[in-house]
């Protein structure tokens, strides 16, 4: 008797455990495996190594649109996904136009450029430019893809377009060989897809937090994407087939930790759950 | 003030003040200072509800309010409207001006009708932009997508092509995949066809239409906890490597 009651209580108070303990274990979870450098090796899956064959078969000297929608709130999934992107470019000496539907987006994308650009001996307005930000979303696209220098009649800094080397005969976005676009939301991929992507057949791919990622796999069924990164698994795949580790790696290993703690949560919620159920019918 | 509260905030800005000095006072020391301190408030809330949370939240909400008008000021009024208007001559400007002002006629009762003709010129051109790309993007697209055969012979022969376990395993899910997606795209629509009672054959499908659904929202809930989590771990990251120093 006094054993059943004792099991009672324990279970009891092991289902209504205080969420700060729960807090604590996800913490210790996500920290140790930052702290002692733990590696997973990740398989590559299909949509990723679509995005990176897309940009490795490009010829040297190609121009890439590289659409930074992103902000501060999802620097740790977007920054790993753009400064991979730009790597692999640079790595490939293709030429970079960047620019952003996102106010945010600009300064980011220059921080990865000013990090990246000098070790591979880029030089601004010559191997890559950023175009800065448009207010106007889904219009904006179909203008740039109308017309890139009515667009942009300056870069982020304030230079005159037609003062650009690289930008000279670069009319619009039909002259880009591919799109690649680091999305957080809204505009971001899926309005890629619908007003460049299928309207004007300039080959879209790109990296999404890991939230919208199942609702932009269709269109890598149907071909409209020639690749998707999904959240930093994404980024560290990404990452791995560059042999270039960066925060997309390092934190999964932090992710998978927490991962299995939320499983094992789930598994014990339910198992308390019945238990409960069957002591009270 | 709560004793705690008082000792939590005492902590904050002495470990701020100390850290600033330490760091020899440069613009990059101190903006890190700040950005660690800030978020350290945040985590705070797991904890419970307090003060320095709050000071924090409203710091973020302030911070993110301004820098947003100043940035749309600098970066969209005075190039897009202002300049060409202006300076450039270009007098059709005048009507996104005058819709523009017409927006702040919301503040006063009597004349905030007028701003329902701003709001009207949006959502028209809004609204035929995105009508067209659905259509064009989404709808036909998706639809020409869904018209696969069942059997994929080059999906077949890719299985035999694989060099390790891991492109072995998506090979079989790419033969699995057409009629998966035929199964799943029927039965789905099935299950919100509601002009029949969900009986016999109707109701078998309709339930095997529920199951795709529920995987599909199970992996959707999967993807927000990976990026909810990754959230942490970028923050963790910046406390670890940019504020500490203890990782690379």
């Amino acid at each position: 008797m006094s054993e059943a009651v004792e099991k009672k209580s324990m279970i009891a108070k092991l289902s209504q455990v205080d969420r700060r303990l729960i807090y604590l274990i996800v913490l210790i979870c996500a920290t140790v495996p930052l702290l002692v450098g733990a590696r997973v090796e990740l398989s590559v899956s299909p949509p990723v190594r679509g995005l990176y064959d897309a940009v490795d078969e490009l010829p040297p000297g190609s121009y890439v649109y590289l659409a930074a929608d992103y902000d501060p709130g999802s620097l740790p999934e977007m920054y790993p996904m753009n400064i991979a992107f730009v790597e692999h470019m640079f790595s490939k000496d293709i030429k970079i136009i960047a620019a952003s539907l996102w106010a945010p987006g600009p300064p980011l994308s220059q921080r990865v450029f000013d990090d990246i650009a000098p070790r591979y001996g880029k030089v601004y307005g010559e191997d890559y430019v950023n175009l800065g930000f448009k207010e106007g979303r889904e219009a904006v696209m179909v203008s740039i893809a109308e017309d890139l220098r009515a667009t942009f009649p300056e870069d982020y800094f304030g230079t005159p377009y037609d003062e650009i080397p690289m930008l000279e005969g670069i009319g619009n976005l039909t002259d880009m060989s591919l799109i690649v676009n680091v999305s957080a939301g809204y505009p971001g991929i899926k309005e890629w897809v619908q007003q460049v992507a299928t309207r004007y057949g300039v080959p879209v791919g790109g990296g999404v937090t890991a939230v919208s990622g199942p609702e932009m796999y269709p269109y890598i069924q149907s071909g409209q994407l020639v690749g998707l990164l999904a959240g930093m698994k994404g980024a560290g795949e990404y990452e791995q087939i560059l042999n270039k580790p960066g925060l997309g790696l390092a934190g999964m290993a932090a992710q998978s930790s927490v991962h299995v703690a939320v499983i094992v949560f789930i598994v014990l919620a339910n198992v308390f759950y019945f238990i409960e159920r069957r002591k009270r019918y | 003030m709560r004793p705690l509260t008082l000792i939590v905030s005492g902590v904050v800005l002495a470990t701020g003040i100390f850290g600033v000095a330490a760091g020899g006072l440069n613009g990059q020391v101190f903006g890190t200072w700040v950005a660690a301190l800030l978020t350290l408030a945040i985590f705070s809330f797991l904890y419970k509800d307090n003060p320095v949370y709050k000071m924090a939240e409203h710091i973020f909400i302030g911070v993110s309010a301004g820098y947003m008008v100043a940035l749309e000021y600098w970066n969209v009024f005075v190039p897009n409207l202002w300049n060409p208007l202006v300076s450039g001559g270009n007098y059709i400007l005048i009507v996104p001006f005058a819709l523009g002002l017409l927006l702040f006629t919301r503040f006063s009762p009597r004349a905030s009708w007028l701003s329902r003709w701003a709001i009207a010129a949006m959502v028209g051109s809004y609204a035929g932009f995105a009508v067209i790309g659905a259509l064009q993007g989404d709808l036909i697209a998706q639809v020409r997508a869904s018209m696969i055969p069942l059997y994929s012979a080059r999906a077949v022969a890719s299985v035999s092509l694989v060099e390790n376990a891991n492109e072995y395993i998506f090979a079989l899910l790419g033969v699995i995949q057409n009629p998966l997606i035929i199964v799943g795209l029927l039965t789905t629509l099935i299950y919100f066809f509601f002009s029949r009672e969900h009986r016999g054959s109707l109701g078998v499908a309709s339930r095997i239409g529920i199951y795709f659904l529920m995987i599909s929202f199970g992996a959707s809930f999967g993807y927000t906890v990976m990026s909810r989590v990754s959230l942490l771990i970028g923050r963790l990251h910046f406390l670890l490597s940019d504020w500490l120093g203890i990782i690379q």
